[in-house]
């Protein structure tokens, strides 16, 4: 068993962890929601990483970074926007292509900039996000229980990963509650209904593909000013499939995103631990942690565990027909 | 009269997609507070004008006026500001939503849900009483029936403050007595001043509520009547251009021996909902046993399940050997072993590939063919042979085999199906909606095929909602309705009348 | 209608593509501040300018071909296999076995050992998203992905726990037997009195891809399977119609998919790295994507857009050596490639397809 000294440390990691799968994860949420499938999700966080990464190391600001690093995720969620939505392409395939060419351009340009093999220099000061304390969280780590709980595992996160949590309950907010939210769900369900209702389906699912981008922005750039102090090639390493993986066990909904974000945290916050767990003798070895949140997430595609139902326009471009 | 203008006018509306020319020059009047039917076949261009007209396509000429004032209708946002509402054919609702949802959807106030939808509850409750359009407001979509969600249609449009309502094909899914509830609405609304254009292809309809009709052939607009003025025959005359054949000619069935016995036969659909609820028919060599309906009360789960294309219970006996149902050995592959033929429903997404050419579809079905094969490869050529023998039979134009199937007309598509599937010479033929979009010229061809299949002592089965065909064809005819059979009647002793009433489900109808 | 003849559709559509694509790997050249036509220059020199640079771009051709003949066999039944990476790793592991602990007499009855095994490996791992496609609606691009991610865990773990020689710190087989060496193309050709270079890669496995090309175009345009298999692909209620069994399909069409995928280890780790090494794939399995794509998921179509990509392969690694791009400048062509020959493709489709119809109009 183990105790509370030992769990805070794992679950703070988790926290940390969880914080750009969440976020990426949101942005796959708005995108699907309106009907369009996104697995560059892990493309657009790689080059909000690198752009983030690159600008804050050059202006010393983070805040200059996370502008950069949200700009250029929504140019490629752009890209998509003109592929998916005005083109009529096929959004995976899209989707493949943006993931290859970020991982590709991020390169080429980290070269062209630093010359350091593909990566940013390392980002120090206000290059970077940095802790921030919550309130009385000093005075209060010596209740017990609680207090470690509160000043070690709630506080003394970037800013960044506040946003990602509040972005849950605003998300659902935005979802359910207002028009905005109506029309979007509508338009991943059925198109022509919005169409019909006089509401322009290419202008929503550009809006919910600008926010996808927004969303992937933000998580890039934690990746790179805020968990890890600059870019280095292929960063995300998986993080936006993991994201992807998540929105599906989520079955597209903002608050089961959060608690299956914090699972897969939690999967790489132990594998990142412990090589090998013994569980009452029976040892797991580190790439099952690796390999759960997918086993998982196709078993629950599988639908022995509750169905996965898609929003029924997923995927299809909209054309307009009688 | 003459110094109202006109509730909506166009005036020379034009629309081609690529090379097909759907409306042609098209001038209408319709004058406030009546309803105007607009009638014609199908693919006659009336769907495309009402869509113009709602701004779902942009005309490549003419132009609008509504309440006598020219307006450009770019887009539905434009039709809706306009005063004008559209009830598609196929609804345009999302099924997770509440009828609620649905109802303002585009039509909110404000950025947040909640008052708009206090608002469109209060609203709902008044049109409810004012032109009987009951809907339990909180109920979803995807679980309340067509009836309803047309009538969620009709409140979306309502709620918009619609002048002038469209309704496309508004009966096509509807029993008699909801299209008569329909009617009663429509009624209601003309008291109350609406205008309402109705699309159908249906003449009874027409001659039933409207007051003035417009006729329209291969995307041309014929005529405009008073309906008071004319009768039944006149406006079938203008819609297909010359007189109609309504009686095939056909000898009197010689019934053989039984081919095939249907026993208590249910089947669900995809959502598990039963769709056929106990059929119990039988058919024998040398007949033809038509089904009529209204689409959607298991006929076309009927004609699936005997063509293999979806499991069933019950028992199906075919010359004395029962087929499987479900499983291995109840797919398409196994009936057509069995001797059984199939024009399907759906030649588009069933009869053929659309992208495959002429022999490549003359073959589809049937690839199995020993003569189409050698070991596990196709011989091309024979399957040439086979579809230019077939072309010149059926006299398919373009008679060219290496022709995609999408590149020929619906008359020749289907013509193209109906060839492969007689020319197997089955002992039993199922044929769903032989006609369905096909040109007048190639209707008589399929009709003259179909018996004379008969003729040669095959069993067919024809499933139509076109009661004409229904009566022209059958030898005995059949009614189903939500997924049983109301009994059966002879052609020469009944009508179109007790017919419909049937197929409302009013069994005890006059015999 | 068709609107415009199939020539256009077949040749002119991809060729366009492919010159936006080359077009924008230009602009991106100068954008790092290299000479695109120096670049040129260097690629093909360096790919195609003597039998090393040949023997590359051939080695790299012929994974290309099996992972896009895998991409486009599944694509003929609408399906997207984006799990060629993680069949191949798999087929990877299925050589491995059969070169380590079976004692082949000749490097052929190895090659059939290897070949079928590795077959069998891709083909296992493909069956269970194809299942699920079949039978339980699972989309199977989500789940093809997943299987990529837990082959590649499943790999690191037989690598490093199983498969390891005691006492070696590197995660990866022990070298395979030398009756498992594959004759490279300078062995085969020396008998011919043609000499090729002794350093390159390229082996006999390019015979075996080339012959896959044509046994997938039988399959696919003359069998009743590949009859099958298309109609399932255009419709498939059509399918059903015809009682061609849409689970049926479904599988067999990703057991050939995965099948090929696999057998692309053949050339990577039985014919060049004579080792099971950990991401012995290198993204080929991706690369399938953009293979098929190209070829508009014809085999001959196929077989011509993995030579281009053993070119762009070789020639990427050459430039890499010589200057200060790096080989990233593959990966940004490869995602142009797809995105316009994918992806946009309606963006070049359009408006050729308006240029044609006014065209026609003119001439009638």
């Amino acid at each position: 068993m183990m105790d509370l000294m030992t769990l805070i440390p794992v679950l703070d990691s988790t926290i940390r962890l969880s914080t750009p799968l969440l976020l990426a994860c949101l942005a796959g949420l708005f995108s699907e929601r309106a009907g369009v499938f996104d697995i560059g999700l892990e493309g657009k966080m790689l080059m909000a990483a690198f752009f983030s990464a690159a600008i804050a190391s050059v202006t010393g600001s983070v805040w200059l970074g996370l502008l950069a690093g949200i700009a250029s995720s929504m140019v490629l969620a752009g890209l998509h926007g003109l592929a998916s939505i005005t083109f009529r392409g096929n959004q995976l395939i899209s989707g493949v292509a943006i993931n290859f060419l970020a991982a590709g351009i991020t390169v080429l340009i980290a070269q062209h900039w630093f010359h350091q093999g593909g990566r940013t220099p390392s980002l120090i000061g206000a290059g970077r996000f940095s802790p921030i304390e919550l309130p009385l969280a000093g005075p209060l780590s010596g209740v017990p229980v609680l207090g470690p709980v509160y000043s070690d595992l709630l506080s003394g996160h970037s800013v960044l990963v506040y946003i990602a949590f509040l972005a849950v309950p605003a998300t659902w907010w935005v979802l359910y509650r207002t028009r905005f939210g109506l029309r979007l769900r509508a338009v991943g369900e059925n198109p022509a209904a919005v169409d019909t209702s006089g509401v322009s389906v290419v202008g929503m699912r550009y809006a919910a593909v600008a926010i996808c981008g927004l969303l992937c922005g933000i998580a890039g750039a934690y990746l790179a000013t805020a968990l890890q102090a600059g870019f280095v090639k292929d960063m995300t390493a998986g993080r936006g499939f993991i994201a992807l993986a998540a929105l599906i066990f989520a079955k597209w909904r903002p608050w089961h995103a959060m608690w299956a974000c914090l699972l897969f945290g939690f999967l790489q916050a132990v594998a990142l631990r412990y090589q090998n767990i013994d569980i009452g003798g029976v040892v797991i070895p580190v790439q099952v942690m690796d390999a759960l949140p997918y086993i998982l997430t196709v078993v629950i595609l599988a639908g022995f565990v509750g169905k996965a139902i898609p929003p029924r326009a997923g995927g299809e471009p909209y054309v307009k027909e009688r | 009269m003459s110094d109202t203008s006109p509730a909506i006018e166009l005036r020379g509306i034009s629309k081609a997609f690529g090379p097909v020319q759907a409306n042609k020059d098209i001038s209408i009047r319709v004058m406030p507070g009546t309803i105007h039917g607009i009638i014609g076949e199908n693919g006659a261009g009336k769907s495309t004008l009402m869509s113009i007209l709602y701004g779902f396509y942009k005309a490549d000429a003419g132009e609008v006026f509504i309440n006598g004032r020219k307006t450009e209708i770019p887009d539905s946002q434009a039709a809706i500001s306009a005063g004008i509402g559209m009830v598609f054919q196929h609804f345009k609702l999302v099924e997770t939503f509440t009828v609620l949802e649905n109802v303002i959807l585009g039509a909110e106030e404000g950025r947040l849900l909640r008052p708009s939808l206090a608002r469109a509850r209060k609203v709902l409750a008044e049109l409810a009483v004012e032109y009987e359009l009951n809907v339990d407001p909180d109920a979803r979509i995807d679980q309340i029936g067509v009836g309803m969600q047309q009538r969620v249609e009709i409140l979306k449009a309502l709620y918009r403050q619609a002048d002038i309502l469209i309704l496309d094909e508004p009966t096509g899914v509807l029993t008699p007595p909801e299209a008569d509830h329909l009617f009663r609405i429509l009624d209601n609304l003309r008291a109350e001043g609406k205008t309402i254009i109705l699309i159908t292809h249906k003449l009874r309809e027409i001659m039933d509520i409207t007051d003035t009709v417009s006729v329209m052939r291969r995307g041309e607009m014929t005529a405009t009547v008073k309906t008071a003025e004319t009768t039944p025959e006149e406006l079938a005359e203008l819609m297909v251009g010359r007189k109609v054949l309504l009686r095939v000619d056909k000898a009197p069935a010689t019934p053989g021996k039984m081919v095939l016995e249907v026993k208590n036969l249910r089947v669900r659909d995809d959502q598990r909902v039963e769709r056929v609820k106990g059929v119990d028919l039988n058919l024998r060599a040398g007949e033809i046993l038509g089904i009529a309906g209204v689409a959607g009360n298991g006929q076309s789960e009927l004609l699936e399940v005997l063509g293999g294309m979806r499991p069933a219970t019950g028992t199906v006996t075919l010359n004395g050997t029962t087929l499987k149902l479900e499983g291995r050995g109840s797919d398409g592959q196994s009936r057509r072993a069995a001797g059984i033929a199939h024009v399907p429903e759906d030649r588009q997404r069933e009869g053929l590939i659309m992208e495959f050419h002429a022999w490549e579809n003359v073959a589809f079905g049937y690839h199995h063919d020993p003569a189409f094969c050698r070991g596990p490869l196709m011989v091309n050529a024979a399957l040439v042979r086979d579809t230019e023998a077939k072309m010149e039979k059926f006299d398919v134009r373009p008679p060219d085999p290496a022709l995609a199937a999408k590149n020929f007309s619906g008359g020749n598509q289907q013509k193209i199906v109906v060839a492969r599937e007689i020319e197997r010479n089955p002992d039993l033929l199922l044929v769903g909606q032989p006609t369905r979009g096909v040109d007048i010229g190639a209707i008589e061809f399929i009709h003259k095929q179909i018996v004379a299949l008969r003729d040669q002592g095959a069993a067919v089965l024809l499933v139509s909602v076109e009661l004409d065909e229904i009566l022209a064809l059958s030898d005995r005819i059949a009614v189903m309705f939500d997924g049983r059979l109301m009994g059966e009647r002879l052609p020469d002793q009944t009508d179109e009348r007790e017919l419909g009433l049937l197929m409302a489900g009013v069994s005890g109808a006059a015999a | 209608m068709d609107k415009m003849p199939k020539w256009a559709d077949v040749v002119l559509i991809p060729l366009i593509s492919l010159i936006l694509a080359a077009a924008l790997s230009a602009l991106v050249i100068l954008g790092i501040g290299e000479d695109p036509v120096a670049a040129v220059k260097m690629m093909v020199s360096g790919a195609l300018g003597s039998t090393y640079g040949w023997g590359y771009t051939l080695y790299y051709a012929t994974n290309f071909m099996f992972t896009g003949l895998a991409v486009a066999v599944a694509f003929h039944a609408r399906l997207f296999n984006i799990g060629g990476e993680g069949q191949a790793m798999l087929g990877g592991l299925g050589v491995a076995l059969m070169c380590l602990y079976v004692p082949w007499p000749h490097w052929s009855l190895a090659l059939i050992g290897a070949t079928t095994l590795a077959a069998l490996f891709g083909a296992a791992w493909a069956m269970i998203p194809a299942w699920l496609q079949a039978k339980r609606g699972s989309h199977i691009v989500i789940t093809t992905i997943m299987f990529n991610f837990i082959a590649s865990a499943v790999l690191n773990y037989v690598l490093v726990n199983l498969m390891r020689p005691k006492g070696s710190m590197d995660p990866a087989t022990a070298r395979f037997p030398e009756a498992a060496h594959l004759p490279t193309l300078h062995d085969l050709l020396a008998p011919l009195g043609i000499s090729f270079s002794k350093a390159a890669p390229a082996n006999v496995s390019l015979l075996v891809a080339v012959a896959a090309c044509i046994l997938v175009w039988l399959l696919i345009w003359r069998t009743r399977l590949g009859y099958e298999i298309r109609a399932y692909g255009h419709s498939e209620t059509g399918a059903l119609y015809a009682g061609i069994s849409p689970v049926k399909i479904t599988m067999i069409t990703m057991l050939i998919s995965g099948g090929l995928a696999g057998m692309m280890a053949i050339n990577n780790v039985m014919g060049e790295a004579e080792r099971l090494v950990l991401n012995a794939t290198e993204g080929a399995g991706f690369i399938g994507i953009a293979v098929a794509l190209m070829g508009r998921s014809h085999p001959f179509g196929v077989f011509l857009a993995a030579i281009l990509f053993g070119f762009l392969y070789q020639g990427g690694a050459e430039l890499a050596l010589w200057t200060s791009i790096p080989r990233e400048l593959i990966v940004v062509i490869q995602a142009l490639v797809i995105l316009f020959t994918g992806a946009l493709d309606n963006m070049v489709r359009m408006p050729l397809e308006k240029l044609f119809l006014s065209l026609r109009r003119a001439r009638t």
